[in-house]
């Protein structure tokens, strides 16, 4: 019977992953993996660990530092770094707006999330790399949903969402221009469930802000955020002590938290599989308006 | 935690409007509990802004500005949802002739197509043109859904007639399986609930279907093919002298101690271990992503294959495909163009254009040689360096071709190997 040869779909998953990573290697001169901190990067990082095994992974990892982090996200990437004998390169959003590059947002909903892809390109463009790994699935938003795995940048770093290269089977086209690149999503494929799936079943190491935690929270515009010094206070806002948990993790002025008693993984995927907001939920910098995404992967962001 | 039974199925979907595509998708992510509540708001909110009247399922899949202002689907957008049985991977594609690329695509990768019948209307131009697509692009198993079953009054006869008139066509296809559904995708007869409304149909619904079709033997377990991706070579003094071949197994089924032969060398030697970071495996299979070692020292590089010596592809520099045409510069006679095959990168010359395929009569036309964006043709092309390859029809990912047009770099053509 040939159904003795099956495997579930998460080893499903991930062989894709790992072919498409092994496939940057071998396409092309100097790829580098975007790390954030959160869980689809460590997913990434620790996929990619799996691809190159028993070798190193053949490229750095970047780290976009918009100098507003949770402690515990740079705490456990250079914990994580150490373990992999990884490189890492940080590119600083701080700098650049001590150089003057970059000029804060002001207000209360100021976020240097915006910031970041200059930085991004930047660093890009700096490190003269040709392919920029990250960790976009297609399940987290609506035009995230159109991407492929090899996505073209022209010159400038944009996308081009009507004139994407049609990808079939499992051959992907990196064939560029000199000073063009490509981002690639090796996990495209994957939900925020298989994600919690995968990372339960292997016992992969999380930050503990994923689990739920008592913190100091403000409520804004439905949204609940960690209360700290990079997020000005209205005079009506109050600081409330909740149990709470992250769902992805970025900037702290722009990534929201949830009410959870999630303290297990095992809990976060019963959490996960009855959660009836989508993880993106969270994120104030897709509110801003309806194509808000497609709108900054257009210029170049993550 | 232990590993869990779920299965993953990819199926393809083409429609255009009106005919309740996405209303279907809406349909199955909705009942099945994978549409959020926020992104319900958003679509509630929207449809409400455009005047319009109720929840409009079909924002869901229209992920595009360009989309949602012209209210069509223009690329292939992928959907994902989930039962405790299988993970759905939704290659949601155009159905307009315009998009025939878009629907090739999306069916590139599926075990299933899901082909849309307005029950109203029957089989149009466009039904033919999706089952065609079906067949060349190898889709194990078709769906048919007569949909709009209440607005024909939940008709047996109207269901019987439709099912009649598609076999008569589909025979003359290269289709192995097909299955016929009545539903409502708007009302949800026999979507994932079996409607009370046609107590005539004995059949399963369409979620129950996808669930349980077979697709264990959809890849190939017979012939093996495994293209070198990627050599390993850790330089450490742990791993000082491993030299492992990367790659996803293609087909067949590999076993540690199998004689194997390398080509296009033609070396022999025999498989000491599969490894992978989790351990070594005794046996590697469609779709699996390992590593070899071989006891002999041969040079071996990316786009080599290593395979069984009594069990060889075709190793050929000419090659007659059928490709569909993707861009807006329409295929050179005589052009050369970048081909990529398995992990082989070389060049290629189109030697002849033997005919160019209606898709809607399945007409060969030999003497219309200009082929254009959405165009289906038989070629001949000659390449630089030999292939190994098999036919399209017996393995998808050792018998298909992706062409590369060589000023811009943009991929043109998809080609099967015949």
């Amino acid at each position: 019977m040939a159904s003795a040869y099956h495997v579930n779909h998460l080893r499903e998953l991930e062989a894709e992953s790992i072919y498409v990573l092994r496939e940057v290697a071998a396409q092309f001169e100097n790829p580098v993996l975007l790390f954030s901190g959160g869980k689809d990067s460590i997913l990434m990082a620790y996929l990619a660990r799996k691809a190159f095994y028993p070798a190193r992974i053949p490229f750095p990892l970047l780290h976009i530092d918009t100098g507003h982090n949770f402690p515990e996200t740079i705490e456990f990437r250079d914990r994580l770094v150490e373990e992999y004998g990884a490189r890492l390169v940080v590119g600083s959003v701080q700098a650049a707006i001590d150089r003057g590059e970059l000029v804060e947002e002001k207000g209360y909903n100021a976020s240097r999330n915006y910031l970041q892809t200059h930085v991004l390109l930047d660093s890009l463009e700096k490190g003269k790399y040709d392919a920029a790994l990250g960790g976009g699935r297609r399940d987290e938003e609506k035009a995230r949903a159109k991407e492929r795995f090899f996505s073209h940048r022209d010159e400038f770093g944009q996308w081009d969402p009507k004139n994407q290269r049609p990808e079939l089977w499992n051959l992907f086209n990196g064939k560029k221009h000199y000073g063009e690149h490509f981002r690639v999503f090796p996990i495209s494929n994957w939900t925020e469930l298989d994600v919690w799936q995968y990372l339960a079943m292997e016992n992969v190491p999380l930050p503990s802000l994923y689990f739920a935690h008592e913190r100091e929270v403000i409520s804004r515009d439905g949204i609940l955020l960690a209360d700290c010094d990079y997020i000005p206070k209205k005079p009506t806002e109050q600081v409330e002590n909740m149990m709470v948990r992250c769902r992805t993790i970025g900037d702290m002025t722009c990534t929201g938290v949830w009410e959870s008693q999630a303290t297990t993984v095992e809990e976060i995927i019963q959490e996960v599989a009855t959660a009836r907001q989508t993880e993106r939920g969270g994120r104030a910098d897709d509110k801003r308006s309806e194509t808000a995404m497609e709108d900054r992967k257009k210029q170049g962001y993550f | 935690m232990s590993e869990q039974h779920t299965e993953l199925l990819r199926f393809s979907t083409a429609g255009s409007v009106d005919d309740g595509k996405s209303t279907l998708i809406g349909r199955l992510l909705y009942d099945s509990k994978s549409i959020f509540e926020d992104q319900y708001e958003t679509i509630k909110e929207t449809t409400a802004r455009r005047g319009e009247e109720g929840v409009n399922l079909a924002l869901l899949t229209d992920g595009l500005k360009a989309e949602r202002e012209q209210g069509i689907t223009i690329d292939v957008a992928y959907r994902y949802f989930a039962t405790p049985r299988r993970k759905f991977i939704i290659a949601d594609t155009p159905g307009h002739i315009q998009y025939t690329r878009n629907m090739v695509t999306g069916a590139s990768t599926a075990n299933v197509a899901l082909v849309l019948i307005d029950a109203r209307k029957g089989i149009l131009e466009q039904t033919r043109r999706h089952a065609f697509i079906a067949s060349l692009l190898q889709i194990p198993h078709l769906v048919v859904c007569v949909n709009k079953m209440d607005l024909v009054d939940y008709s047996e006869e109207v269901y019987e007639r439709i099912k009649e008139e598609f076999s008569e066509f589909s025979y003359k296809l290269d289709v192995k399986d097909v299955h016929f559904i009545p539903i409502s995708a708007l009302n949800g007869d026999n979507v994932v609930e079996k409607s009370t409304n046609m107590d005539w149909y004995g059949g399963s619904t369409l979620l129950y279907y996808l669930e349980n079709v077979h697709i264990g033997s959809d890849d190939n377990f017979i012939d093996c093919r495994f293209p070198v991706q990627y050599v390993i070579r850790p330089n450490t003094d742990e791993f000082h002298d491993y030299r492992g071949y990367a790659g996803r197994v293609a087909g067949g089924v590999f076993k540690k101690g199998d004689k194997v032969m390398v080509l296009p060398s033609g070396f022999t030697s025999e498989i000491t271990k599969i490894d992978t970071f989790d351990g070594e495996v005794n046996e590697a299979f469609p779709p699996m992503s390992v590593i070899m070692l071989l006891k002999d020292e041969i040079d071996i590089s990316r786009g080599d294959m290593i395979v069984r010596k009594n069990n060889v592809p075709e190793v050929a520099q000419d090659l007659e495909l059928m490709v569909c045409w993707f861009n807006e510069k329409p295929l050179q006679p005589r052009g050369k163009y970048g081909i990529m095959h398995t992990s082989q990168d070389a060049r290629c010359i189109v030697k002849d254009i033997r005919y160019k395929l209606d898709i809607n009569t399945l007409h060969r036309n030999e003497e219309d040689k200009q082929i254009g964006m959405n165009d289906i043709a038989r070629v001949v092309i000659r390449t630089t360096k030999p292939l190994f390859a098999d036919i399209y029809r017996r393995n998808r990912n050792t018998g298909s071709v992706i062409l590369i047009d060589e000023q811009t770099n943009e991929t043109v053509a998809a080609g099967m190997i015949i």
